[in-house]
C-alpha cells in the first residue's frame, strides 16, 4: 500500500482543474460583492486552493465534511455544483440550502457535507459525533473535520481532540493553518505555534503538511485515512498555507505588509503546480488554457443560474425552524 | 385492560423510560459525565452500563460543549442520542453547541438535516446546592426557535416524554427537576409513551387559573387544597412544555376563572413567565377581572442556608398569599 499519489495526466489536470474552478468562482464572488450581488460576511479561500483539492481527491462518498464560513473551496472540491453554490452566494432559493445560509452555511446531505459552521470551532464537536455514528454502524466513512489555526485557542477545539482520540473515533481533522486569524498573527494568540504538537498531545497521529502543494495535501490526507481506515483513530494535519486576499470584504489589512503577502504569493498553488505538471510533462500549455477556459464558462453558468433563481418565498420563512420528519 | 399500579420514584420512572428506548431503538445511546460507572450524578442510570454496556452507556470527558455537540453530530448522522448534562448551570458550557448548531442547522441547511436529539438534564433550587448548581435557566431556552422544552413534574411524564423525544425530529432538551428525583407515586406498570404537546390541567377551579410546570407544580397543588378550606378554588395549569407554549389551555382556563397567577423558580425579569403574562394580556385581556400576578424566583443567585434558598423561590404559603390577594384584594 503506497500513500503517495500516482501522478498521470488525467490526475493533474483534475487536482489544477479543480484549483483553478475555486479560484475562478472566488474571483468572480469578489466581483459581484461589490456590484451587491453577494451580501452579508464573504471570506475568499484565493491562496489556499490546494489544501481543499489535495483533501478532497482522497475522500470517498462515505466520507462527510464539516467545514468553516471559509468554505467554498472545500464545497466546490467535494463536489457540490457550482450553480447552487453560486445561487446560495446569492442567497437565492435554487441555492445548496436554499439560499437560507449564504456564503457562510453551505450545506449539501448528497455530498455529506454538515455545513459551513460561521462559530470559530464549531464545527469539531459536530465531527466527533459524525465520527461516532460511524463507528457505531461500522461504517468505513472518515469524519473530515477543516478548520482555521484561530480555532486552535478555543475550548472546542481541546475537548473535541481528546474525546475523539479518548475513543478513538476515525475523524480526521484538517488545520488549515494561514498565519492570521482575521487580524491576529499566530504568535500573538498561541503559546505554542507548533500545531501538530498540540495533536500530539492529545496522542493523535499529526503531519505537518506544505499546504500551498496539493500533492503534498493529497499524500499526507493518503497517508492519515489509510491509518485512519485501518482503525487507528483520529488524524490531524496541519496545513501551512497563507490566505492572499482580506479576511472579508470588511478587512484593510493594517496586521500585515504587502510584501509578506507578495512573498507568499510567488508560492501560489495553481501556478507552482501549472508550472510543474508542465515541467514534468504532465499537462500541455494549452491543456491548461482549456481548464481556464472550461472553468470561466462554468462560473458565467453558475452565474446565470443564480441570476434565474427565485427569492424563498416570505411565506416559507418559518419553515425547517422545526422539522416534520427526519430526512431520508 | 390496565395493569396493576407500581410503586415507583420519579427517578426510577426516569430510568425505564431510558431502558425501554434501549431495548426498543438499536440507534438509542446515551452518552454524559459519570453516567455509567458512577451511575449518575442524581443516579438515574444507575445500572444501565451493566445492561446495555460500554458502547451505548458512553461516560464521556467533562467537556459539555464537546459531547452536546457530538450529540447533534451524531443525531446528524441518524443515530438517536440521549445526552445527559449534570445539570443546568453546566450546560451553559455546551450553550454554543445547542443554540448555533442545534437550534439553527435544520433552518440554516433548508431543511437538508434534521437534528433528532434528546438533551436532559437537573434543574432547580432545593438541595443546598448554592448558586450555581440551583437555578431554573429553562425559560432561557425556551427562548430559542428551534428547540422544545419539556419539563415533566409527575411521574407519568417522567416515565412518558421521552419515547416521544425520541421519536421527534428535532432536538428536545428535557428539564428535571432535583426535587422531583425521590418523588414517589403510583403508575401503571404498562405506562408508556405521553404526547410531548400541551399543557394539562392538574386541578379545576373557578376563582383563579395557577400557571406552573416542574417542581412548583406540586407545590401549587398543595397550596390549592389549602386555599379551598378558605372557599377559593383554584385551577392548576401544569405546563408541562415550555416550548412550544400552550396558549389555548391557558386561555381556555382563564375564561373559566377570570384570574391568572403564574408560578416560576426562574428570576421574573425576562423569564418565561413574563412570557406567559404578555400571551395573557394579548389573548385573554377582556376576560380578566384582576391583572395577571406572577410568583417568581427572586433575583439573587440562589443562596446556600436552608431559609435563604427557601425563600428565594416560591413555596406554598407564597402561593397561597399571592392567590388569596388576586382573588381577595384587600
Ligand atoms: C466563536 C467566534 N469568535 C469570533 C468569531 C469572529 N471571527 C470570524 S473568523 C475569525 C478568525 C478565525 O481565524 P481562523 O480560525 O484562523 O480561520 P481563517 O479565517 O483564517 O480561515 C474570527 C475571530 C467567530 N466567528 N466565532
Amino acid at each position: 500500500m503506497t500513500a503517495k499519489p500516482h501522478l498521470d495526466g488525467a490526475h493533474a489536470r483534475r487536482l489544477l482543474g479543480q484549483m483553478i474552478r475555486i479560484r475562478l468562482f472566488e474571483e468572480k464572488c469578489a466581483e459581484l460583492y461589490t456590484r451587491g450581488k453577494i451580501r452579508g460576511f464573504l471570506h475568499l479561500y484565493i491562496g489556499e486552493e490546494a489544501n481543499a483539492v489535495g483533501v478532497m481527491e482522497a475522500l470517498t462518498a462515505d466520507d462527510s465534511v464539516v467545514s468553516t464560513y471559509r468554505e467554498h473551496g472545500h464545497a466546490l472540491a467535494r463536489g457540490i455544483a457550482m450553480g447552487p453554490l453560486m445561487a446560495e452566494m446569492y442567497g437565492k432559493a435554487n441555492g445548496t440550502s436554499g439560499g437560507r445560509g449564504g456564503s457562510m452555511h453551505v450545506f449539501d446531505r448528497a455530498t455529506r457535507f454538515y455545513g459551513g459552521n460561521a462559530i470559530v470551532g464549531g464545527g469539531l464537536p459536530l465531527s466527533v459525533g459524525l465520527g461516532l455514528a460511524e463507528r457505531m454502524r461500522s461504517g468505513r466513512g472518515a469524519a473530515v473535520c477543516l478548520f482555521g489555526e484561530g480555532a486552535v485557542a478555543e475550548g472546542e477545539f481541546h475537548e473535541s481532540l481528546n474525546l475523539a482520540a479518548l475513543w478513538k473515533l476515525p475523524v480526521l481533522f484538517v488545520c488549515e493553518n494561514n498565519l492570521y486569524a482575521m487580524g491576529s498573527a499566530i504568535e500573538r494568540t498561541e503559546s505554542e505555534t507548533d500545531i501538530h504538537r498540540k495533536a500530539e498531545a492529545y496522542r493523535i497521529a499529526s503531519q505537518r503538511v506544505d499546504g500551498m502543494d496539493v500533492v503534498a495535501v493529497e499524500a499526507a490526507t493518503r497517508a492519515a485515512l489509510e491509518h485512519l481506515r485501518a482503525g487507528e483513530g483520529p488524524q490531524f494535519l496541519e496545513c501551512r498555507t497563507y490566505r492572499f486576499r482580506a479576511h472579508s470584504m470588511f478587512d484593510a489589512q493594517l496586521y500585515r505588509d504587502k510584501s509578506e503577502v507578495e512573498r507568499w504569493k510567488e508560492r501560489d498553488p495553481i501556478k507552482r503546480f501549472a508550472d510543474w505538471s508542465v515541467a514534468a510533462r504532465l499537462l500541455h500549455k494549452t491543456d491548461i488554457a482549456d481548464l481556464e477556459k472550461a472553468a470561466a464558462v462554468e462560473v458565467d453558468q453558475a452565474v446565470a443560474f443564480a441570476e434565474a433563481g427565485d427569492w424563498e418565498s416570505v411565506a416559507d420563512l418559518g419553515k425547517f425552524v422545526l422539522m416534520d420528519k427526519v430526512p431520508a | 385492560m390496565t395493569a396493576a399500579p407500581l410503586k415507583i420514584t420519579y427517578r426510577e420512572a426516569v430510568k425505564q423510560a431510558i431502558r425501554e428506548a434501549l431495548a426498543r431503538d438499536p440507534r438509542v445511546f446515551l452518552m454524559g459525565e459519570d453516567i455509567g460507572r458512577y451511575g449518575g450524578c442524581y443516579a438515574v442510570t444507575k445500572g444501565l452500563l451493566q445492561e446495555f454496556g460500554e458502547e451505548r452507556i458512553r461516560d464521556t470527558p467533562l467537556s459539555e460543549s464537546a459531547f452536546v455537540g457530538a450529540g447533534i453530530g451524531a443525531a446528524m448522522a441518524g443515530l438517536r442520542p440521549i445526552v445527559e448534562v449534570m445539570t443546568v448551570n453546566f450546560s451553559l458550557l455546551a450553550l454554543d453547541q445547542i443554540v448555533n448548531n442545534a437550534a439553527t442547522i435544520p433552518h440554516m441547511s433548508g431543511g437538508q438535516f434534521a437534528v433528532p436529539l434528546v438533551i436532559r438534564m437537573a434543574t432547580g433550587a432545593g438541595r443546598q446546592l448554592a448558586a450555581q448548581h440551583s437555578h431554573s435557566l429553562e425559560g432561557w431556552y425556551a427562548h430559542i426557535p428551534g428547540l422544545k422544552i419539556l419539563a415533566p413534574a409527575t411521574l407519568e411524564d417522567a416515565r412518558g416524554m421521552l419515547w416521544s423525544a425520541l421519536q421527534d425530529p428535532n432536538p428536545v432538551l428535557i428539564f428535571e427537576h432535583v426535587n422531583l428525583y425521590n418523588m414517589e407515586g403510583e403508575l401503571p406498570s404498562d405506562a408508556g409513551a405521553v404526547p410531548i404537546e400541551g399543557a394539562a390541567l392538574r386541578r379545576q377551579g373557578r376563582d383563579l387559573s395557577i400557571v406552573t410546570y416542574g417542581a412548583s407544580l406540586h407545590k401549587a397543588l398543595a397550596a390549592a387544597k389549602q386555599l379551598a378550606g378558605q372557599g377559593i378554588e383554584a385551577e392548576v395549569i401544569d405546563l408541562r412544555c415550555l416550548r412550544p407554549l400552550d396558549d389555548a389551555t391557558i386561555t381556555a382556563s382563564i375564561a373559566r376563572t377570570r384570574r391568572a397567577l403564574i408560578v416560576d423558580e426562574g428570576w421574573r425579569s425576562g423569564g418565561i413567565s413574563a412570557e406567559i403574562g404578555m400571551r395573557i394580556a394579548e389573548q385573554s385581556f377582556y376576560d380578566l377581572d384582576a391583572p395577571p400576578m406572577r410568583l417568581c424566583g427572586a433575583e439573587v443567585p440562589i443562596p446556600y442556608p436552608k431559609h435563604l434558598e427557601d425563600a428565594a423561590i416560591p413555596q406554598i404559603e407564597t402561593i397561597i398569599s399571592a392567590a388569596t390577594s388576586l382573588v381577595r384584594p384587600s
